[in-house]
């Protein structure tokens, strides 16, 4: 498309340059609208939720509950042991992978990520299976009894292996477009190398761990099926109990409530961290590669530490479903291969990572481009569904949509839909996190030139947040594939996904055949994780 | 914008494509609380036999009631087919009576005296116990035994689970809340382990993580399937005991079923001979049907010897409550 003669009459482009960036108030009508539509639909669960309150006056009576507060702190230790345990995990993994001479760091890359594709629920019963007390773990050493691996810590492991790979993919995205020349700079001016880390490479990466911790802490408010297999009690799991016990839905609603109000100290946080660290690179020319950290002696502990890792998150929950697999066969049950399954799953999460991302991209554009309290605004509430759980996201939807959508009710379109509003601030973290490093220069020159506002988003900003829209989208994409509340309700009569696959094997306990459905779970999903490592090469191969 | 209006292109056409199947006078929309594994077979053989094609949502009992009361009366099921009479009396309001032939099918005690839903399967609750670990004479003939102190670390039970719940509903109706507190704090005392449902007690009694636990008769049968020479086995309790309660699956058809008479046509094939007998002869798990003159499956003791506490199950959805209020008191949920 190239600028029609009208469009650029009466314009004077001059005028326009200086207020790009810090006015937030001339931020162009088409993209707050289109962000504040995407925020209003993000908002739907949230609607349904305080209508369900509002119709009861329970709400208030199960405030003042001591069993309440025992479920908000339950949950805050959680949140906060599971952020704590895959920040230590997530980034000496990512920088070992990224800015080392780590033996196979491509396949440790992979290996490392690989975890965000396993179902919490299927990790928590596979580390059950073998960490039990007499689970195959026992059975190996011989012994009658270990200690419990159930409660706080066993949710914590299994919600750690769950989550651990979003702060591990974004910290990964932060380091490779981290510009060397600050790193040499401090070098330069006398530090250490040790010191110019701490002075200048961690600060750097505190916005992308903190928006992995915020997605970390997000997805531990939401989970249901790890706290329910090892038996600890989270606002989460009483939600569930809740909303079985059939008659008054006011209480799951407050409950529900109560993690948003949780969801917005978060994001409090999240934010303060994030504004002590922001860096463009604002120098001319282009970025050169990363300089690379030779090993030496710690070569050794170095790749313990990704042996430990990714045994513990992958070859062992692997293994244990290999297991299955093997003792199934033994057993002589029928196996299928899940093709349909896999298709479905593909589709609609594929579906979703694009969508997610379509949406995403106004909002990260408003809020890092037109700062101002109300975009600002604006992007937080889009986090607000987030740890939400999937039930309370799938039951809103069947609210609104049986009543005043029934065309989409039940059809894909719904359920990518779902997907979007219970997995929009993987798609935000991908592209904000690349947005945010890259200057706003590139956009001004391309506006002096004369470009239009949408012109230079499309031709200029969209390319250089390629990587981020990529992660992003690779994000939702993986949670989507194993999603499973909200697609055993909202999906189309009839259409399986590997998830609801797996659920319905181990339902009735049939594990040995839920294995597979989880395998091709895990085998499906590996080429997109390879995808974005090999897209940041491609980026940084062109940059450099 | 070209990406978008291709990706618009393509969720409008399979939304399309979606939207096209119900609707007609040959399909029912039944929402299954029941297990696909379990119940697919019969859903293939009502359609061989009527040529009424069935479009099913599987999911959770309780979810799906929930579902269908969040979509009121734009709900796109014909039939609701539950696990428990809970999740059956939670959406009651929105059930349509059923036929007086068809409600004379099944006994009394096993369908909802104002004739909303029935039962279509039986189950018992049971005691499953180690057999390595005890014998069957050493398995307590009541619940009420389990409070001893000699059983302190050795109980399952599955607390958030609907079976669960339902047999402590049994309990207060049969034998007061006041008697039922008393229990449920008693064997708190025994520290018994909680599971998330039947099938993870039943395992871990197969795997000597406890020595007995407190379940449905039939897991017993499905975790035998994965593990053909676990060493557990069923021992069913006393008659009128509270752990012996029978309880039933259930169904029941919508007031807004589009399709009314080919849904009460398929309620009456879950209590025809053939749908009867695929609890005997075909399904993995051996409930019991429900209709007289057909006989569960041998080695099961017979249906009428089961004596469990005498309740009506039509009040398990409006007593659900109080049992989970109760079970929070107590501390077993919170």
């Amino acid at each position: 498309m190239s600028p029609t003669p009208e469009s650029l009459r009466g314009r004077n482009p001059r005028k326009r340059i200086p207020a790009l960036r810090n006015s937030a108030g001339r931020a162009p009508l088409p993209l707050v609208v289109t962000a504040g539509l995407v925020v209003a639909l993000l908002l739907l669960p949230l609607a349904y939720l305080v209508i369900r309150v509002a119709g009861s006056g329970r709400a208030l009576e199960i405030l003042g509950e001591s069993s309440t507060w025992r479920l908000v702190w339950n949950t805050v230790l959680l949140a906060a042991g599971v952020v704590l345990a895959s920040v230590l995990v997530a980034v000496p993994l990512a920088w070992l992978v990224t800015r080392t001479d780590l033996p196979a760091r491509r396949l440790w890359a992979t290996a490392g990520a690989l975890p965000l594709v396993i179902p919490s629920y299927v990790a928590a019963f596979c580390l059950l299976g073998f960490f039990g007390e007499r689970g195959l773990l026992a059975e190996a050493l011989g012994v009658e009894r270990l200690p419990e691996v159930r409660g706080y810590w066993g949710s914590l492991i299994a919600l750690t292996l769950a989550t651990y790979p979003y702060v591990f993919l974004l910290t990964q995205t932060a380091l490779r477009s981290l510009d060397p020349s600050l790193d040499e700079a401090a070098r330069g001016l006398g530090s250490s190398s040790r010191r110019a880390f701490w002075r200048v490479t961690a600060p750097a990466l505190r916005p992308a761990v903190g928006l992995g911790a915020l997605l970390v802490a997000l997805y531990t408010f939401s989970d249901f099926g790890v706290v329910s297999l090892m038996d600890y009690d989270t606002l989460t799991r009483s939600i569930y109990v809740q909303y079985r016990s059939l008659f008054d839905r006011a209480p799951a609603a407050t409950l529900a409530l109560l993690l948003v109000a949780l969801t917005a100290v978060v994001l409090v946080l999240e934010y303060r961290a994030r504004q002590r660290g922001r860096l463009y690179r604002t120098g001319p020319g282009t970025q050169r590669p990363q300089p690379v950290v030779a090993l030496g002696r710690w070569t050794g502990p170095a790749l313990g530490f990704c042996t430990v890792v990714v045994g513990l998150f992958l070859v062992l929950p692997a293994g244990v479903l290999g297991y299955w697999l093997a003792r199934g066969i033994v057993n002589e049950r029928e196996f299928t291969m899940p093709w349909g399954e896999t298709l479905n799953s593909l589709g609609a999460s594929g579906l979703a990572g694009a969508v997610a991302v379509l949406a995403a991209l106004p909002i990260a554009v408003l809020a890092l481009r037109h700062p101002s309290p109300s975009s600002r605004l604006l992007e937080r509430l889009s986090y607000a569904g987030n740890a939400l759980p999937g039930l309370v996201i799938a039951l809103s939807l069947v609210f609104f949509a049986a009543r005043y959508a029934s065309p989409v009710y039940q059809t894909l379109a719904l359920l990518v839909f779902a997907y979007v509003v219970r997995f929009f601030p993987q798609a935000l973290a991908g592209v904000e996190s690349a947005l945010e490093r890259v200057s706003p220069r590139y956009e001004e020159a391309a506006r002096s030139l004369g470009r239009g506002p949408l012109q230079t988003f499309a031709r200029v900003t969209v390319p250089l947040v390629r990587s981020g829209v990529l992660a992003g989208a690779a994000l939702v994409f993986l949670s989507a594939m194993k999603e499973l509340p909200a697609t055993l309700l909202l999906r189309p009569i009839g259409f399986e996904t590997l998830a609801t696959e797996i659920w319905k094997l181990t339902q009735v306990g049939a594990y040995s055949q839920a294995a597979v459905p989880a395998l091709v779970l895990i085998v499906a999903s590996a080429p997109i994780l390879y995808l974005i490592s090999s897209a940041h090469r491609f980026e940084s191969g062109q940059a450099g | 914008m070209k990406p978008l209006a291709g990706l618009a292109v393509v969720i409008v056409t399979a939304a399309a494509a979606a939207g096209c199947g119900g609707g007609t006078d040959h399909t029912i929309t039944v929402y299954s609380g029941r297990e696909e594994e379990l119940v697919a077979p019969l859903f293939e053989l009502f359609t061989d036999e009527t040529g009424i094609e069935v479009e099913v949502r599987y999911g959770d009992s309780a979810e799906l009631a929930a579902t269908i009361a969040e979509e009121g009366e734009n709900s796109p099921a014909d039939v609701f087919w539950a696990q428990d009479p809970g999740s059956l009396g939670a959406v009651e309001d929105e059930l349509d009576p059923l036929s007086d032939g068809i409600l004379g099918m099944v006994p009394e005690r096993f369908r909802d005296s104002d004739g909303r839903w029935i039962g279509t399967s039986g189950r018992s609750r049971v005691i499953v116990y180690n057999t390595e670990a005890l014998s069957e004479d050493e398995v307590p003939d009541s619940v009420f035994e389990l409070t001893d102190p000699a059983w302190k670390g050795r109980i399952g039970i599955a607390p958030t689970n609907a079976s669960f719940q339902a047999f402590v509903t049994a309990m207060r109706l049969a034998e007061g809340d006041d008697a039922t507190r008393q229990w449920l704090l008693d064997l708190q005392e025994n520290d018994p382990k909680e599971y998330e449902k039947n099938t993870p007690v039943v395992e871990a009694a197969a795997a000597g993580e406890i020595d007995l636990g407190l379940v449905n008769h039939y897991y017993l049968y499905l975790v035998q399937e994965e593990q053909p020479a676990a060493p557990i086995a069923n021992h069913f309790l006393e008659a009128g005991d509270p752990g012996a309660l029978v309880s039933v699956a259930g169904v029941g058809v919508l007031e807004s079923a589009g399709n009314a008479s080919a849904a009460e046509r398929f309620v009456e094939f879950l209590l025809s001979p053939e749908g009867q007998r695929f609890y005997v002869e075909e399904a993995e798990e051996a409930e019991y049907p429900l209709v007289e003159g057909i006989d569960g499956r041998p080695g099961l003791p017979p249906l009428d010897s089961l004596e469990g506490p005498s309740v009506d199950l039509t009040s398990f959805g409006a007593e659900h409550e109080a049992t989970i209020e109760l079970l929070r008191e107590t501390g077993y949920l919170t």
